[in-house]
Order: C-alpha cells, then sequence, then structure tokens
C-alpha cells in the first residue's frame, strides 16, 4: 500500500466511524422521541384536561391543575422576566458604549445560562419560601424568571446590535430623543430577533423541574391562588413517574408529551420568525 | 419632558442590568449564610467525610462529590467521542441537503426537557441495565449513560458550530492540495477550532454537572462510595432533589445548602474556565 492509498483508507475508517457515531447518537435520541411521542399519544385523552388528578386506580383522573398551574407559573415568570431581560440587554447594547461593566454583565450571564437550575431553586427556596413559611407558585415564578433573565439579556444585546447604526444615526438627525429612537427604531428592526429569544427563554424555562421542586412544590388539585404551593407539568411528571401506580405513570407520560409538544412549537415558531425575516 | 424621559430610561436600563450582577452575588452570598451552620459543624471534614447520617445529625459531603464527578466522567467518556463522530459528520460528510435537516434535530432534542432523559431512562433503559449488570439497574451506570445521551445533542450542536467557525476558503485550499476529508479535518479544522471545541466539550460538562433531571430517576440516591458502578449511588443534584422537602432540622438544611454552594461553586468555575480560556469572544467593535 503506498502512502496516498494508506491515507484514503484512514480517511475511510475515520469517516465511516464519525457516521456510525452520528447514526448511534441519532438513533439514541430518536428512541427517546419515539417512547415520548408513542406513550404520550396511548395515554392522551380529553380526560386529561378537564379533570384534576385523582388518587391512583380511580378513572377520572386528569392534569388539569398541572395545565393550569404550569401556565401560571410561566407566565408571571415571562411577565417579570421578559422586560427586565430587554431592558437590561438594551442597556448592554445601547448605552454601555462597550465598557468594561458591560463586557462583565456579558460574561456573568452567560455563565448563569449554564448555571444548574437547582442552585437557583435552593436560592429561592432560601429568600422567598423561608420567610413565607409555605411553598407558594409565586416562589416558583421567580426562580424561572431568575433562569430566564440572562437568556433574554443575552439574545436582546445580540439582535440590537445587528439593527444598523445607520437607521439610529436617521432617526438622531430627525431630532428624536434617544429613548424614542430605541422604542420605535431599534426595538422595531430588531423585533423579529428580540421576539425569538423570548419564545426560547420561555421554551427554556417551561422546561425546568429542578428549580420547581422546592418552590412551587406540588399540588394534585387545581389551584389558581399564586401564594399556595402549585402543581406543574414537569414536577407531576416527575411524582407519577416515580410512583408505582401504572395510571400515574400514563398520566406522567401525557404530562410529558404536552411539555415537549408546547417546548418543540416555541422553538420552531422562533426559528421561522428569524427565517422569515432572513428572507426578506 | 422629553429630556427627563430620556434621562428616567437610560437609568433604569442601567439599573436593571447591574441588578444582574447583584443577584449572582446575592446567590451566593445566601448559600454562604445558610451554610454557616453546617461550616462551624463540620468545618472541612464536610468535605471528606462518608458518612451522611440525618438522624445522627451528621453530614458528609462526600460521596455526592465523588458521585457527581464519576458520573459526569463517565458521561463525557462516552458523550464526547460521539459528539465529535456528529459534529465531523455535520460539518465535513453530510451531504449539505442533509445538514439542514439532521443539524436542526439535533438542535431540538436539546431543547427537550431533561426531565424527560430521565423517565426515558428509567422506564426504558434500566431494564436494559439490570438485565446486563444485574442488581437494581439504577446507580451510577445508568446515571452515566442517561447523562450522555440527554447532554449529547447540546455537545455535539456546539462542537459543530465551534468547528464550523473554520473559514471555508482554508478547507478548500487543504482539498485542493488533495488532502482527504480527514486530512482536512485533523490538519485544518482541528487546529484552527481547537480552542473553540474544546472550550465546547467543557461547557457541555459544566451543564452535565449542575444536571438534576436526568439522573434523578436513575441514580438511586445512597450515600455510599462504592467500587460497583451498578450499584446506586448519589451526586450533589440527585441529594438536593431528593432531600430538601424532607430536611427536618436547622443542620441538615444547613449541610445542604453547603452542598449547593458546593455544586455553584464548581460548575461556576468550569464554565469559567471554558468561557474564559477558550471562548473568548472578540470584542465587537
Amino acid at each position: 500500500m503506498n502512502y496516498r492509498q494508506k491515507r484514503i483508507a484512514i480517511n475511510n475508517i475515520v469517516m465511516t466511524l464519525s457516521t456510525i457515531s452520528a447514526l448511534i447518537g441519532l438513533s439514541f435520541l430518536f428512541w427517546i422521541l419515539g417512547v415520548l411521542i408513542f406513550n404520550g399519544i396511548e395515554a392522551l385523552n380529553i380526560g386529561i384536561f378537564i379533570n384534576e388528578g385523582a388518587p391512583p386506580g380511580y378513572e377520572n383522573s386528569g392534569l388539569k391543575q398541572a395545565l393550569i398551574g404550569q401556565l401560571l407559573i410561566v407566565m408571571y415568570a415571562t411577565a417579570a422576566g421578559v422586560p427586565l431581560g430587554v431592558l437590561a440587554g438594551t442597556y448592554l447594547s445601547e448605552y454601555s458604549q462597550g465598557s468594561k461593566l458591560a463586557e462583565i454583565i456579558r460574561d456573568i450571564s452567560d455563565i448563569m445560562m449554564s448555571a444548574p437550575s437547582i442552585v437557583i431553586g435552593a436560592f429561592v427556596y432560601a429568600i422567598v419560601v423561608i420567610p413565607m413559611g409555605h411553598f407558594s407558585g409565586y416562589a416558583g415564578a421567580i426562580a424561572l424568571a431568575i433562569i430566564m433573565i440572562p437568556i433574554i439579556l443575552r439574545t436582546t444585546d445580540d439582535m440590537l446590535q445587528l439593527v444598523p447604526s445607520t437607521l439610529r444615526e436617521a432617526a438622531f438627525a430627525l431630532g428624536a430623543p434617544k429613548y424614542k429612537v430605541i422604542i420605535q427604531v431599534v426595538y422595531r428592526g430588531a423585533r423579529a430577533g428580540v421576539l425569538t429569544g423570548i419564545l426560547l427563554g420561555i421554551a427554556r424555562v417551561a422546561g425546568e423541574t429542578a428549580p420547581l421542586l422546592f418552590t412551587s412544590f406540588n399540588d394534585n388539585f387545581l389551584n389558581t391562588d399564586m401564594n399556595e404551593a402549585m402543581a406543574s407539568l414537569t414536577v407531576t411528571m416527575y411524582n407519577y413517574a416515580t410512583s408505582p401506580y401504572e395510571d400515574w405513570q400514563r398520566l406522567g407520560w401525557a404530562a410529558a408529551f404536552i411539555l415537549s409538544m408546547f417546548i418543540l412549537s416555541l422553538n420552531i415558531i422562533g426559528r421561522l420568525f428569524l427565517l422569515q425575516k432572513r428572507g426578506k | 419632558m422629553g429630556i427627563v424621559i430620556d434621562k428616567l430610561f437610560a437609568f433604569s436600563t442601567k439599573i436593571i442590568a447591574l441588578s444582574i450582577l447583584l443577584i449572582v452575588a446575592w446567590i451566593f452570598t445566601v448559600l454562604f449564610q445558610h451554610s454557616l451552620d453546617s461550616i462551624n459543624a463540620f468545618g472541612f471534614d464536610f468535605l471528606v467525610e462518608t458518612k451522611w447520617a440525618p438522624n445522627l445529625e451528621k453530614f458528609g459531603a462526600l460521596p455526592a462529590i465523588t458521585g457527581s464527578v464519576i458520573s459526569t466522567f463517565l458521561a463525557m467518556l462516552l458523550a464526547v467521542p460521539i459528539a465529535i463522530g456528529v459534529a465531523i459528520f455535520l460539518s465535513e460528510i453530510a451531504h449539505h441537503r442533509l445538514k439542514a435537516p439532521v443539524g436542526v434535530s439535533i438542535e431540538l432534542l436539546a431543547a427537550i426537557p431533561s426531565v424527560v432523559y430521565g423517565m426515558w431512562g428509567l422506564f426504558y433503559f434500566v431494564p436494559i441495565v439490570r438485565d446486563i449488570f444485574g442488581g437494581l439497574g439504577i446507580g451510577m451506570l445508568t446515571a452515566g449513560i442517561v447523562l450522555a445521551i440527554m447532554i449529547l445533542p447540546f455537545m455535539a450542536a456546539v462542537t459543530r458550530d465551534a468547528m464550523n467557525t473554520t473559514p471555508d476558503i482554508l478547507k478548500e485550499s487543504a482539498y485542493a492540495l488533495g488532502a482527504t476529508k480527514w486530512d482536512v479535518v485533523k490538519n485544518i479544522i482541528i487546529p484552527y477550532a481547537k480552542a473553540g471545541i474544546i472550550g465546547s466539550l467543557i461547557l457541555a460538562l459544566g451543564r452535565a454537572i449542575g444536571e438534576t433531571m436526568a439522573v434523578t430517576f436513575v441514580m438511586g440516591n445512597v450515600h455510599k462510595i462504592s467500587t460497583d458502578l451498578s450499584a446506586p449511588a448519589t451526586s450533589i443534584p440527585v441529594t438536593l432533589a431528593n432531600e430538601f422537602t424532607e430536611a427536618d432540622t436547622d443542620l441538615y438544611f444547613s449541610s445542604l445548602f453547603e452542598l449547593s454552594l458546593i455544586l455553584l461553586v464548581i460548575s461556576f468555575t468550569i464554565i469559567s474556565i471554558a468561557k474564559f480560556y477558550f471562548l473568548r469572544r472578540k470584542r465587537r467593535l
């Protein structure tokens, strides 16, 4: 075998190996996806949406409490996290002028995006649950908001910087004050990108379980009072899946399916926004 | 009037941006304060004591720390070669019509909540491990594998992004000289994107070590250091997830807070290394 043949042989071996590893990786992932879809669709029925949780063995048990609880917690978290994240991102992109401080804020946010979410749960437990004396939906929402802010901050920052500075200059030349330039010109120019960031931020926190375990805790019955312990799809999924009862486990799969589909749709919609913008 | 609003807007964005730093500092302070009881009671021994006995008020973090380290190490051992393989596949091998759909589906899989991976592990993977290795099927080995699968999409996606930073012109020049794909990967992409690739892998490591839900289902939460990888074990996040709502004494709580602090410090350090050492963002002009 001459040198050239040897190189080609090595190339073929390595390329086959990495194709195989891609196949292994993908097959595991599609196995999980398949299991999720198969079990989820099997467990889905209309009762899940209209009934509350029931002891194992009861016919009419559902996930209404978890669906509504999840929605409330994520909505409150979004209501707090989105404005804070967008405004902080606005500061970084529009006002900081490349200062050292802005760089530090960017770096810390990047680190927080990958920090363990269960630690945020412990933190919120210490500052909200202990003083209040009980678990609450608010505590869960605060934990999720803390996780969401760095994500939205960083995407807003990046997206606003993509807006061409000539647009800003044109608006300034017309005599507009800076806040008007930002709100009416920069935000408008970056709308699709910022919106995508927000959707991805919501998708990310909606799937979080660990920070809710000891903040919003769980409840087997419908509760819309954010001041009380509240069910969420993720914590319910965890409790039901680890229970020995088959009907609870089925509900767990239904919850997993509904939540995953919700999160995947948010991700896909976010991507479409960006594609559409690029297409223009 | 306009000037007032202008100043107010500028000021409030600045305050909010600064509050991010404040929150992070606050997290460290609060966790430290709540750990004080445990730090005073056990001191440095907390880190090397192997006994975790709530009924005796005796807490040692070594089993949880070792568990975190070993399960993450196993996960990295399995995930890194596959992730690199997937990244090479996506950047050099796959047909361009295949690149986008496979790439996007990997990114979407990274978005699936980790609790789903944990649930899959419990119902579908634990029985397999039980059949092969005997015992309960839950433990370090299972946790490592499930963690590897969970972290794989993220790791593959960021590694591919790092590889894709290599300018096409460099690759094309090499191909023009008659290089094979492997020559290009080995002599062009890896040298060019080395820092980015290593940084991505370490970033994934930082995420894996703090991951809770993928491992909680399959770890078993047993505070024991065992040489048998298929025996039930625990890790810091698993202990926190299982015991936080059960803690009944101040010292118990405090020990759990100290565990959270240790976990935060470990993952903060790992992620910082990835970010500052390998992934230093090029300053924008």
